[in-house]
């Protein structure tokens, strides 16, 4: 006999007059390799029409779907319902604007993240299209893309107790794309600039390394060994000086 | 309603639309790009194995030039590519995969000396020369003569957008994102942009733009079944069929991947038959040396989805609760290499299917995944019959895949093509004059206001999900690897009901803001339109060619039907047209691909015959006259030099 799940799912329509936050339970047969992806459409198409959630790759690619599942924040669309219990809590992921519903607006966030570190190559070069490419390791490049592995989909934000109370704080995936542009030899930013970047309360100094967030990344990222790194050349720099 | 201005209006910022917006910013446009969703969450980032081109740095690539690119192309279309615009995107893959290198895509890189690899399905040893250490490298892909695949691991989309992105940020080109593009605002064949809705508020907007650029994707979503992420629904291409007057291309021609797992849907990259993977039946025996001796898992997409199919109907398919699947096999690639290169693919298969590759096998169907066709435009990206419109990627009809692309052409497409065509978009946008009437941007507002008002108030009954659902039932059963003239019929008859019921559709819910329910309604008639018009065009195409695979017209017919189709359909027409055009000029003639078997009704005028009648057929059917004229960018026989060993 199959299990009838209970959803208690967080509601608030921001744009509706009068509306409350408020939580509503749903019920639903649970099927075979059910995932929340596949639940909450369900739910969606049956019950509550209104309800609003964000599904893009349906495949743990794209970071959209984040939300807090029992209290932890993770990726709906890979979570079967087969590992939970047969109540299932729902909440949207804190910290970020609330769109509406399990809905938040992580997009925005991470485009001003982006922006405040300057996440680009910073490179002086001309692109030349006749010439070969700059060589480049391959150890170095897994070591890049082992940090470009992140799909910014807020769960280390929403889990950091200092992101809760410094809302600029620019979190594990802040200083995650720091340590990208670190490790890539392409990017010309100088011991000074970085140190300005990351030896802050916003950057590494407000981490109280408890690593909340390497627990509940979903992309496993080396956030662990990304952090030391930082700390060390943040520390080598001060020492420098 | 709010009226925002810009030089260039881009739809979509995906790879595709996302090249192109830098292309008009660094050439001093103000540029504006619109989204559905987070740029970086587009579908790009979902592609996994990789891009294709001509590097030859590994030794598996020695000896690849453009041509043979070129040539594996136009093979893989089943000849029938633009063979022009297939050497534009061959000659300057290259080049974009190097760009990309210097804004920053991690690539994997040669590494100097013995490495291990696998070789049609075998374990070999292979030297990579010192010199080339810590240049591109590439892995092996289907229908391709060499290892032209550049990747990162299996995140190659992934890094690729994540780059791109960050230009975007760098040159501080705004991005609108959570909005929908739902209808062209344009006048005699001219476009001066979009109306738009706003998928946080719901509020209606216009974007007005000298140029207006779609960059939205595929539409894989109109089959249900598809590798497709959820947002591809086809709304671009609906913005093109919407106007009457821009035809779609070959919307017929449908890619069906060899892997996508069971169930879910999700794909499993081919990068992985590439590094070695294996497809096997019920008996645990690999079958496919005994269809295709050459190529085996590796020719091309269409034929391997075939082989499969064919050998499932011979009752050597695994039966399972989710239907019949066959097994992709990975255990030979080894744990280091699954957890490494292809980690992607195993978090999916551990998380999805609770399927662990290193030890067990990984059950697989073909599964839609790709849109040939589109929005048809010149070699310039410019729509047919609409000045100041573009379109590229997923979403056009440029045509260097005709009837079936290759893995890894996609993806190398939406950045050559952002190159190429953007300085198109910039150069139209630099001496265009706009004149604004802001009437007409009302009045195209309203329609849609009108059509909200209808499906939220009017006395519909149908619901949206199940016409959605049975679209999909209809193209899944009847538009698929094998179609037949009976199947396509009942497809075209069932399809027109539904394309009548999309009128009384009722949205169940007056709920304020972005409304779900209202935003899948307002895209149903197109979803069914273009899915008849994918019915219709397999129906009257009685011929098989690349994906579109005919039991009851078996050969290749270069003789009647080496032709692309155009639709258009007219808004309250209760059919679409259809019209054909010479698919551009051939330089390599048609021949056999040398896999998949099958055989072909030969052309009945000679080659110059067929090329004199291009430029005439195209420009009947709207193409508007690119900047240079057709044929400049295709060296006549450059194919023979390098077949003889000259190049
Ligand atoms: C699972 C998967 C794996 C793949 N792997 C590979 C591979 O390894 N190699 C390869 O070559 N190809 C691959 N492909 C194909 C390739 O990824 C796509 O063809 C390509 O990424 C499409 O890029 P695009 O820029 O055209 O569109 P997309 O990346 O899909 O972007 C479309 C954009 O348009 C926006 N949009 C859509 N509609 C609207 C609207 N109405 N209004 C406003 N915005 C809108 C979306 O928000 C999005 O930003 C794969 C495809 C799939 C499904
Ligand atoms: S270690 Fe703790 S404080 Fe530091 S980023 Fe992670 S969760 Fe936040
Ligand atoms: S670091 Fe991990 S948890 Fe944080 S945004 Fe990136 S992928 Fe998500
Ligand atoms: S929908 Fe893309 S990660 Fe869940």
């Amino acid at each position: 006999m199959g299990r009838t799940l209970t959803f208690k799912i967080f509601r608030y329509n921001p744009t509706k007059l009068n509306d409350k936050p408020h939580v509503e339970a749903y019920r639903l047969e649970e099927i075979p390799r059910l995932n929340v992806f596949t639940a909450l459409n369900m739910i969606r198409e049956q019950q509550a029409p209104d309800l609003m959630f964000d599904f893009v790759c349906r495949a743990g690619i794209c970071g959209s779907c984040a939300m807090v599942i029992n209290g932890r924040p993770t990726l709906a669309c890979r979570t079967l319902t087969a590992d939970l219990p047969e109540t299932i809590e729902l909440f949207p992921l804190p910290f970020f604007k609330l769109l509406g519903d399990l809905s938040v607006d992580t997009g925005v966030w991470f485009r001003e993240m982006g922006e405040r570190l300057e996440s680009w190559v910073h490179n002086h070069k001309e692109f030349d299209p006749q010439a070969i490419e700059e060589r480049m390791d391959n150890e170095t490049a897994i070591k890049i893309y082992n940090s470009e592995r992140c799909i910014e989909c807020g769960c280390c934000i929403a889990g950091c107790a200092t992101a809760q109370v410094y809302p600029d704080f620019i979190g594990a995936a802040g200083l995650n794309r720091i340590g990208r542009f670190l490790f890539d030899p392409r990017d010309e930013r100088g011991d000074q600039e970085w140190f300005e970047l990351v030896s802050t309360d916003e950057g590494i100094f407000g981490c109280i390394g408890m690593m909340a967030c390497d627990d509940v990344c979903p992309k496993d990222l080396p956030l662990l060994e990304v952090f030391a790194y930082i700390r060390r050349k943040v520390s080598g720099i001060a020492i420098k000086k | 309603m709010r009226i925002i201005n810009s030089d260039v209006l881009v739809i979509g910022a995906g790879l595709a639309g996302e090249r192109t917006a830098i292309a008009c910013a660094k050439r001093g446009l103000d540029v504006t790009i619109l989204s559905l969703v987070p740029p970086r969450r587009s579908h790009s980032s979902a592609a996994q194995g990789g891009m294709q081109a001509a590097l030859a740095n590994t030794v598996m690539g020695e000896g690849d030039t453009p041509t043979v690119h070129w040539l594996d192309t136009v093979k893989g279309s089943d000849w029938g590519c633009d063979q022009e615009v297939a050497r534009i995107f061959a000659d300057n893959a290259p080049i974009a995969m190097r760009e990309m290198a210097h804004f920053g895509v991690p690539w994997n890189r040669v590494k100097g000396g013995k490495q291990q690899v696998f070789i049609k399905g075998k374990k070999a040893e292979i030297e990579e020369d010192f010199a080339n250490e810590g240049l591109i490298t590439s892995r092996a892909f289907g229908g391709t003569a060499k290892w032209r695949t550049c990747y990162t691991a299996d995140g190659t989309g992934h890094t690729v957008l994540y780059t791109m992105d960050n230009m975007v940020l760098q040159l501080g080109i705004p991005v609108h994102d959570r909005m929908e593009a739902l209808r062209l605002i344009h006048k005699d064949n001219r476009c001066i942009g979009a109306i738009v809705r706003s998928l946080r508020d719901g509020e209606i907007m216009a974007y007005i733009a000298k140029a207006t650029v779609i960059a939205t994707g595929g539409y894989g979503r109109i089959y249900g079944e598809s590798t497709n992420a959820v947002i591809n629904e086809g709304t671009g291409s609906w913005l093109a069929l919407q106007t009457g007057v821009v035809p779609l291309g070959n919307m017929e021609a449908v890619q069906v991947h060899p892997t996508g797992i069971v169930p879910t849907d999700i794909l499993i990259t081919e990068g992985c038959r590439g590094d070695g993977g294996l497809l096997l039946d019920v008996d645990e025996y690999r079958f496919m040396p005994d269809y295709e001796p050459e190529k085996m898992e590796l020719a091309s997409r269409d034929v391997v989805s075939r082989r499969m199919k064919e050998h499932m109907l011979k009752g050597k398919g695994v039966q399972s609760a989710y239907g019949e699947h066959l097994w992709l096999d990975l255990r030979q690639l080894g744990e280091h290499h699954l957890t490494t290169k292809l980690r992607e693919v195993y978090d999916i298969c551990m998380y999805f299917i609770g399927v662990n590759p290193i030890t067990e096998l990984v059950p697989v169907r073909p599964t839609q995944h790709y849109s040939m066709g589109g929005i048809r435009v010149n070699k310039d990206g410019q729509a047919y019959n609409m000045e100041g419109l573009f379109a590229l990627g997923e979403v056009a009809c440029w045509d260097m895949h005709g009837f079936n692309r290759l893995g890894g052409n996609s993806l190398a497409e939406t950045v050559v093509a952002g190159m190429v065509v953007g300085k198109q978009v910039a150069a139209f946008a630099n001496k265009a004059e706009l004149n604004v009437e802001v009437t007409l941007a009302e009045e195209a507002a309203d329609l849609e206001r009108k059509k909200m008002d209808r499906l939220m108030n009017g006395d519909g009954q149908e619901n949206v999900y199940a016409l959605r659902d049975e679209i999909g039932r209809i193209l899944t059963k009847y538009v698929h690897i094998f179609r037949t003239g009976e199947g396509l019929q009942t497809a075209v008859n069932e399809l027109k009901i539904i394309v009548d019921r999309t009128k009384n559709v009722k949205v169940r819910t007056s709920a304020p803001g972005m409304n779900p329910e209202l935003s899948i309604a307002l895209r149903i008639e197109g979803m069914a339109k273009q899915a008849y018009v994918i019915a219709k065009g397999a129906l009257d195409r009685t011929e098989s060619r690349g994906a579109h695979s005919r039991e009851d017209y078996p050969a290749r017919d270069d003789k009647n039907w080496l032709n692309r189709t155009l639709v258009r359909w007219a808004e309250g027409e209760p059919d679409p047209v259809f019209d054909y055009e010479p698919v551009g000029l051939l330089d390599l003639p048609p021949g056999d691909r040398g896999y998949g078997g099958g055989h072909m009704i030969d052309m009945d005028i000679s080659v110059d015959e067929y090329n004199k009648q291009v430029d005439p057929g195209q420009t009947t059917n709207g193409r508007l006259q690119p900047a240079e004229p057709t044929g400049t960018k295709l060296p006549k026989e450059a194919w023979r030099a390098k077949l003889e060993g000259k190049e």
